[in-house]
C-alpha cells in the first residue's frame, strides 16, 4: 500500500503514557469487585509422585478462610487432556490444574486458599500441610540429554532443517575447522507484574476475567474448553498487561484455578502469583548446540553442521527453531543439522521472547566468530564474504533483506574499522577492551487479524481489536496508523485492545502484532472512510461539494477540493447529514491480500548487525558492557521512539542471557533454586551503557500490508553472542556457555 | 501454631488525607494501599524488596513499602504516585518519562517515577554513572533504562536552569 | 507470614522480655521478608524504632557510637561517617538499594541471615532454620555459599557488606539484655555453624544492639571496599574485600582486612594482617596474605570460583588501599 506518512513512522510519544506514569493503567490483579476473595496458591515441593493425604484443618482455622481448594473438592472440570489444549499447539498431554493426586512437577499446584483477606490466605496457605508418596524423577539435563527424541508430532511452527549437499565430507575436507557445544541456560521471564487473575462473576452468571496474558482470546477458548463452558460465558480482559515476554503465551495455572474458584464459590476472586512461584510455569528451555563449521582457506564456508537439543518436560514435547537460523542466513553450499528435545520431570519449557533464534541465533554467532578467527579474518568481513541474499536453506528468494545496509550503518556508527583485530590487545587502563559483532534474523510474521474503526456523534474514531500491548507499543502505533488511514488528528482516536470480546486478534508473540493488526486497522479504516464518502453521497441535504468524489478526510474533517477548497464539514457534522448515530466497519487482513503478501513464494524475515564494547578486568574475570550499537533492518518503522524502545529492551535482555541470566536447577528436587529477583539477576540499571539503534531504510512492500516486519524479538537476536564475542576479543578466551559469570 | 493477630491503630498521612483504622499487624503498607484503600499505582513486583515496584516516599524519603507493616510507621507522611501529580497536571518527571519514553509496560513505572523524584532531593544526580547507580535498586525488565535516566537528566537540567534563572 | 502481635515499646527494659518466640522489628528489610517466605514465624514482634539508639556521636577516644537505630543510608551520609570512616561509608554503599538503605537500620545489618536458597525455602533440609533437619545446600546449587568456616551442618554464607567494613575497622558491639549491657567485637560477634548454625550470632534472648562503636580509623585514604558480584549494582557479594591499611613512609605500619562474601561470618585472620606490619607493599606480600586468608577454604558442588577469584579481590584491594586509590562504588572500573 502507498502510504504518504503524516502520522506513520513518526515518533509519537505512547498514548497509553499518562495512564502509566500515573499508576492509572489497570493491571489483572487491580481490578476489585465487592466480595472479592484472595486465592494463594500452594505447590509441590515434589518432582513426581502422588498426594496421599492433604491437611487443611489447620488452614481452615484461620479466620476469613472460605475455602481451600484441591483434586478432591474442586467443581467439574474438563476430563481430557485434549480440553486443556491452548493455541501455541505444543504437542502432547497439557497439565491439567487439580485434576488428581498425581505430580509431574516441582511447583505443581496442589491447593488453594481463598480468604477475605490477602493475609489470612497467604498465612493460611502456610499451614496446609500435604504428605506425598514420592516417585523417582529426573531433573537433570545432562541425564535428559541421553534420553532425547524427536517427537512423533512436531509443534505447528516447527521449521523441520533443509539439509544440502554433503555437510560431513565438506567438512572432513575443509581446510579450516571448528567445532565446539555451546550451552544456555535456562531462563525465566520474569515480567516486572506477576501472573494474575481476577474474576468478576456478572449478574447473569458469567465470568468476566482479568488475566495476565498475551491472548485474551485463547484464554478464553482455553477457559471454556477446560471448564465446560461455552465462549460466551467467559470474558477474557487485558488492557494493560506488565511484560510478558512469552510466560503470557499459554494459559498460567493462576488463571484457570481463579475460574474454577469462581465457579465453585460463586464470588469475585482473585489469585497472584508470588515471584518464587513465576518460576513454576514457562521458562526458556535449556539448550545445547553442537556446532561444526568447515571453511576454505579464504574464507569461504564450505560445511556447516549443527545440532541442537532442547529440554521439555515428560507430557509435552516443546520444540524450538535453533538449529536452522544459519542455514537460512549463510551462503554455504554444505549444511545440515539435526534438532531434539530431551525430556526432565519439570514443567514444559516455553517460548520466551525470540523463542529458538534467541538461543540459536545468538549460539551460532559465537561460532561463526570462532570460525573468522580461525580464518584470520575480520568477523564482520567473514559475515560479508558468506552472505546470503536468499533464504539460503529453503533456496527461496526474499522479501527484502538489507542486512548489508545494517553491518555498514552499524559498523559506522560504532566505529569498527579502528578495531584491532588481535584479541586482548585493547586496553584501557587496567581493563582489557574487547570488540565483538554478530548479526540477528528473526522471522517477519503476519496473522491473520480483524478489526473495527467505528465513527460516532463525538466525531472521535473509535478503533477496536483484541490485541494485547504488554508494553510494545500497540495502542500507540494502531492509533498512528488509523490517523493516517482515516485522516484524523491522533488525540480524536480511541483505540481499545485486550478484550476477547473485541474483533479477532491472534495471541501478541513473535513480532506479528505491528504488521498484522496495524493491516487490519488500515483496512477497517479505509472501509469507514468509503463508507462515510458512501452515505454522505447518498444524503441529499448534505452539501454539493461532500457529494462528489472530490471530498477529502484530513484532519479529522472533510475538505472540498479544487474551487470547494474553501468548504469544510466537522465528522460530526457528516454524520448528523447522513442520519445515523455511528458508522462502523470491520475488516480483516489476511495473507495474500490483494495478492501483497507473498507467503508462499518468498521468505520474509527481519535482520540486524550488532556491535558491543565490553571492558573485562584480565585478573577478576568481571565484565561491563560499555557501549552496543544494534542497526535494524525491519521493514517500515511505525514509531521510531517505541520501536526503538523495543530494540533496547531486547538488547538489556540478551545483556541479561549473556552476563547474568541463569536459573539454577537442584535436580535432586526438580526445582528452579534462586526464584527470585535478589538471586535470578536481570540486569539493573547499573548494567547497562547508553544503547544506540539505527534503522535502516528498508522498503519492502511484499512482507505484509504497510511494509511492517516488526520489531519485538529481534533485538535478543546476536546481541548476546556480540557480548560473548567481545569478550572473547577482549581475553582471547572463548566461553561457549551462555551465561558467563564470574569464575567462568 | 498459628498466634492471634490483634489488630493495631494504623494512622497515616497518604498524599496529605488523613487515614486511621485499625489493622492486622501483618498488612504490609504496599497491601494497604493497594488493597484496602485502592491505590494501585504503587506495584507490587515482588513483595520481597527486590525489585523496586512498590517504592513510595515515607517523610520524603524512598523506601520499599513491601518490606513495612503499615501500623510500625505511625503519623507518617505517605506519598505515592497517584500524589504527586497536582491539580491534574502531571509532575515534571511523569512528563519527562512521557517524553523520554522511559518504559514500555508501565508496571515499574511509578516505582521509578517516585524513586527518581527521591534520588533528586538526595542529589546522586551528578553523572549518567551514578544516577544509574542510585537507580538500581528499580529493577525494569521491559529494559527502558535508557529512557529513565534520559528523563532524569533531563529534570536535573531543567532544575539547574531554573537555579541559573533564579540567580540570574 | 503468620499471624502475630505487635508492641512498640519506647523504652529498652520493656522491649527486652527475652522470649525465644519474640523478634525485634527495626527496619524490616529481612524480617518482614523471612516472615513472608514463612522462615521466621514469630509469635510476637517487638517494633523497636521507637527507641533511642538513633543518633551518631563522638567519643572521646576519637572514634565514633553509630545507634543501632540509625539507617543505614544516613549512616553512609554522615559527615563523621565520611570524614572519618570513607571505608564503612563506602561499603554500606555497595549493599542493596538505596530504598533498602533508607529502611534498613545499623542493628539490623549485624544481624541478618543469610541469602542461602535452601534456609530460605521452608520445604528444604535446612539446619539454620529447622535444626536437626540437614543441610540441602550441601551438593545442592551453591554457587553462592561460603567456602570458608563451613561445617558439616551448614555452608551459608553471611551476606552483609557493612559488616565486612566494621570487622575491618575493629569496630564494638554494645548489647542491652535482661543480664545488662555487654560489649562484644564486632569479629566476635558472628559464629560459626559447627554444630549449632541456627544460632547466627552471640546474642541472647531478649538482648538487642544498642549501638557500634568505632575505634580510630588512622588509614587516610589508605582503605578500600572492593565488592566483586553477578551484577554490577543491587547484588549480594560474591567475593569482597574491606581493606585500611596505616601507611609509614611507603611502609604498612598495620593492615586490617575482612572478606565478605566467602565466609559464614565476616573473614578475618588475625595471621594474615600481621604479615602485613611494618612490610612495603609487593605482590609477593599481597599473595601471602590472600593465601593465608583463604586457607582451609572448601569447596561445595558449584563455589570453587570463590576460592580461585578471592585471593585476585584481595591482591587488588591491597593495592587499591597501598596506593590510597579506594574502589568508588558508582563508576565500576576497577581500579
Amino acid at each position: 500500500m502507498n502510504v504518504i506518512s503524516t502520522h506513520i513512522g513518526q515518533p509519537v510519544s505512547r498514548i497509553d503514557g499518562v495512564a502509566k506514569v500515573t499508576g492509572q493503567a489497570k493491571y489483572a490483579a487491580e481490578p476489585h469487585p465487592p466480595g472479592m476473595l484472595y486465592g494463594v496458591v500452594v505447590n509441590s515441593p515434589i518432582a513426581r509422585g502422588r498426594i496421599e493425604t492433604i491437611h487443611d484443618a489447620e488452614a481452615r482455622q484461620i479466620p476469613g478462610v472460605i475455602e481451600i481448594m484441591t483434586h478432591l473438592n474442586r467443581p467439574h472440570a474438563a476430563l481430557f487432556e485434549k480440553s486443556y489444549m491452548d493455541g501455541l499447539g505444543v504437542p502432547g498431554a497439557p497439565y491439567r490444574p487439580l485434576h488428581d493426586g498425581e505430580i509431574h512437577f516441582n511447583g505443581q499446584p496442589v491447593a488453594v486458599v481463598f480468604a477475605e483477606t490477602f493475609e489470612a490466605a497467604r498465612e493460611a496457605a502456610m499451614l496446609v500441610r500435604v504428605d506425598y508418596e514420592r516417585w523417582p524423577h529426573n531433573a537433570n539435563f545432562e541425564v535428559a540429554l541421553h534420553q532425547k527424541y524427536m517427537p512423533s508430532k512436531t509443534r505447528s511452527n516447527y521449521v523441520p532443517p533443509k539439509p544440502r549437499g554433503d555437510a560431513a565430507a565438506a567438512y572432513a575436507l575443509s581446510a579450516v575447522k571448528t567445532e565446539g557445544r555451546y550451552h544456555l541456560a535456562p531462563e525465566h521471564h520474569n515480567p516486572m507484574e506477576m501472573h494474575a487473575t481476577t474474576v468478576i462473576v456478572e449478574d447473569d452468571g458469567t465470568f468476566t476475567v482479568w488475566d495476565k496474558t498475551q491472548g485474551p482470546q485463547a484464554v478464553q477458548a482455553y477457559l471454556a474448553s477446560a471448564l465446560s463452558l461455552s465462549k460466551d460465558q467467559v470474558r477474557v480482559r487485558n488492557p494493560y498487561v506488565g511484560g510478558a515476554f512469552g510466560s503470557g503465551l499459554r494459559a498460567v495455572y493462576n488463571v484457570f484455578l481463579a475460574t474454577l474458584a469462581a465457579k465453585m464459590l460463586k464470588r469475585a476472586v482473585r489469585v497472584t502469583l508470588t515471584r518464587p512461584q513465576m518460576f513454576t510455569h514457562a521458562f526458556r528451555p535449556e539448550a545445547v548446540m553442537d556446532i561444526a563449521l568447515g571453511a576454505s582457506r579464504d574464507g569461504t564456508l564450505q560445511s556447516m553442521i549443527v545440532k541442537g537439543v532442547t529440554d521439555t518436560s515428560r507430557f509435552e514435547h516443546n520444540m524450538e527453531n535453533i538449529v536452522i537460523w544459519g542455514l537460512i542466513n549463510y551462503r554455504c553450499p554444505n549444511a545440515t543439522a539435526d534438532y531434539k528435545v530431551a525430556p526432565r520431570d519439570t514443567y514444559t519449557s516455553s517460548d520466551m521472547r525470540a523463542p529458538g533464534a534467541a538461543t540459536g541465533v545468538n549460539l551460532l554467532e559465537m561460532a561463526i566468530d570462532e570460525m573468522a578467527y580461525a580464518c584470520g579474518m575480520d568477523p564482520l568481513a567473514f559475515r560479508l564474504h558468506n552472505y546470503s541474499d536468499i533464504d539460503a536453506m529453503h533456496d527461496m528468494p526474499l522479501t527484502s533483506k538489507a542486512l548489508r545496509d545494517a553491518m555498514a550503518q552499524g559498523a559506522q556508527h560504532f566505529g569498527w574499522h579502528d578495531r584491532s583485530m588481535i584479541p586482548g590487545s585493547m586496553r584501557d587502563g587496567r581493563e582489557l577492551v574487547g570488540w565483538g559483532m554478530a548479526t540477528g534474523i528473526w522471522d517477519a510474521m503476519f496473522s491473520p487479524t480483524s478489526a473495527r474503526a467505528r465513527l460516532g456523534q463525538d466525531g472521535r474514531l473509535h478503533i477496536a481489536t483484541a490485541a494485547s500491548d504488554i508494553g510494545t507499543g500497540t495502542y500507540t502505533i494502531l492509533a498512528q496508523t488509523a490517523a493516517e488511514a482515516f485522516g484524523m488528528p491522533l488525540d480524536r482516536i480511541d483505540i481499545e485492545l485486550g478484550d476477547s470480546a473485541l474483533p479477532e486478534c491472534p495471541t501478541e508473540g513473535g513480532s506479528w502484532t505491528a504488521a498484522s493488526a496495524g493491516a487490519a486497522v488500515w483496512l477497517a479504516c479505509h472501509s469507514l472512510r468509503t463508507k462515510l464518502f458512501a452515505a454522505l453521497a447518498r444524503c441529499k441535504n448534505a452539501p454539493s461539494w461532500a457529494r462528489q468524489d472530490s471530498v477529502k478526510l484530513e484532519g479529522g474533517a472533510l475538505h472540498g477540493m479544487n474551487e470547494n477548497a474553501q468548504d469544510s464539514l466537522s465528522l460530526s457534522d457528516a454524520l448528523s447529514l447522513t442520519g445515523q448515530d455511528v458508522l462502523e466497519a470491520e475488516e480483516t487482513a489476511k495473507p495474500g491480500l490483494r495478492g501483497k503478501i507473498s507467503q508462499m513464494r518468498k521468505a520474509r524475515f527481519t535482520h540486524s548487525a550488532v556491535f558491543c564494547e565490553v571492558r573485562v578486568d584480565p585478573e577478576l574475570g568481571t565484565v561491563r558492557v560499555t557501549r552496543l550499537v544494534n542497526a535494524v533492518a525491519a521493514g517500515r518503522i511505525m514509531n521510531p521512539k517505541t520501536a526503538a524502545s523495543q530494540i533496547r529492551g531486547a538488547m538489556v535482555m540478551a545483556t541479561g542471557m549473556a552476563l547474568h541470566e541463569d536459573s539454577l536447577m537442584d535436580e535432586r528436587v526438580g526445582q528452579f533454586m534462586n526464584h527470585n529477583f535478589a538471586e535470578y539477576h536481570i540486569p539493573a540499571h547499573a548494567d547497562i551503557p547508553d544503547m544506540d539503534v539505527l534503522f535502516v531504510n528498508e522498503h519492502d512492500d511484499e512482507v505484509s500490508p504497510l511494509g511492517v516486519k516488526g520489531v519485538g524479538e529481534i533485538g535478543m537476536c546476536g546481541t548476546a553472542a556480540a557480548i560473548a564475542n567481545a569478550i572473547f576479543h577482549a581475553t582471547g578466551r572463548r566461553e561457549r556457555n551462555l551465561p558467563i559469570t564470574l569464575g567462568a | 501454631m498459628t498466634h492471634v493477630s490483634v489488630a493495631v491503630p494504623c494512622r497515616l498521612q497518604i498524599n496529605g488525607q488523613g487515614y486511621a483504622a485499625d489493622l492486622p499487624p501483618s498488612v504490609t503498607l504496599l497491601d494497604l494501599l493497594r488493597e484496602r484503600l485502592g491505590l494501585i499505582g504503587t506495584k507490587k513486583g515482588c513483595d520481597h524488596g527486590q525489585c523496586g515496584a512498590c517504592t513510595v516516599l515515607v517523610d520524603g524519603k524512598r523506601v520499599k513499602s513491601c518490606l513495612i507493616l503499615a501500623v510500625s510507621i505511625p503519623d507518617a507522611a505517605v506519598m505515592t504516585i497517584e500524589g504527586i501529580s497536582q491539580n491534574g497536571r502531571l509532575h515534571p518527571m511523569q512528563q519527562a518519562f512521557i517524553d523520554t519514553d522511559a518504559f514500555q509496560c508501565g508496571y515499574c513505572t511509578p516505582g521509578q517515577i517516585m524513586s527518581a523524584i527521591a534520588l533528586l532531593e538526595e542529589g546522586h544526580i551528578h553523572s549518567r554513572a551514578e544516577i544509574r547507580e542510585f537507580m538500581s535498586g528499580n529493577l525494569c525488565r521491559c529494559g527502558a533504562y535508557n529512557g529513565i535516566i534520559d528523563a532524569i537528566e533531563r529534570i536535573v537540567a531543567q532544575q539547574r536552569g531554573n537555579h541559573a534563572g533564579e540567580a540570574a | 507470614m503468620r499471624s502475630f502481635s505487635y508492641s512498640r515499646p519506647s523504652a529498652l527494659d520493656e522491649a527486652c522480655q527475652g522470649a525465644e518466640s519474640v523478634r525485634f522489628l527495626a527496619g524490616g528489610t529481612n524480617l518482614i521478608d523471612l516472615m513472608k517466605s514463612d522462615v521466621e514465624r514469630p509469635a510476637h514482634v517487638v517494633d523497636i524504632k521507637s527507641l533511642p539508639m538513633r543518633d551518631i556521636t563522638d567519643r572521646p577516644d576519637g572514634g565514633l557510637r553509630l545507634g543501632a537505630l540509625v539507617t543505614n543510608a544516613d549512616t553512609a551520609a554522615h559527615p563523621l561517617v565520611t570524614g572519618r570512616y570513607p571505608l564503612l561509608a563506602s561499603a554500606i554503599l555497595a549493599g542493596a538499594s538505596p530504598q533498602i538503605r533508607n529502611m534498613a537500620t545499623n542493628g539490623g545489618n549485624l544481624n541478618q541471615r543469610t541469602r542461602c536458597h535452601y534456609f530460605y525455602d521452608p520445604a528444604m533440609a535446612c539446619n539454620k532454620r529447622s535444626p536437626g533437619t540437614g543441610c540441602a545446600a550441601r551438593g545442592g546449587r551453591n554457587r553462592i555459599m561460603a567456602v570458608l568456616g563451613t561445617s558439616d551442618a551448614c555452608i551459608a554464607t553471611f551476606p552483609s557488606d557493612m559488616c565486612i567494613a566494621l570487622a575491618a575497622l575493629n569496630a564494638t558491639v554494645n548489647l542491652h539484655g535482661p543480664q545488662g549491657e555487654r560489649t562484644v567485637s564486632v569479629r566476635d560477634y558472628h559464629r560459626l555453624p559447627g554444630d549449632t548454625p541456627w544460632r547466627d550470632n552471640v546474642l541472647q534472648p531478649g538482648e538487642i544492639v544498642t549501638a557500634i562503636d568505632l575505634p580510630p580509623a588512622p588509614f587516610g585514604p589508605h582503605h578500600t571496599y572492593l565488592k566483586i558480584r553477578d551484577r554490577q549494582s543491587f547484588a549480594f557479594a560474591i567475593v569482597s574485600v574491606a581493606v585500611g591499611l596505616q601507611m609509614e613512609d611507603g611502609r604498612i605500619r598495620r593492615g586490617s582486612i575482612a572478606l565478605g562474601g566467602v565466609g559464614t561470618k565476616p573473614w578475618c585472620v588475625p595471621e594474615a594482617e600481621a604479615l602485613l606490619n611494618g612490610q612495603p607493599p609487593s605482590h609477593s606480600l599481597f599473595r601471602d596474605v590472600a593465601e593465608r586468608l583463604l586457607h582451609g577454604a572448601v569447596a561445595d558442588r558449584d563455589n570453587a570460583a570463590k576460592i580461585r577469584l578471592a585471593p585476585r579481590v584481595i591482591e587488588r584491594a591491597l593495592w587499591q588501599a597501598a596506593v590510597g586509590t579506594p574502589q568508588s562504588q558508582t563508576d565500576k572500573a576497577i581500579r
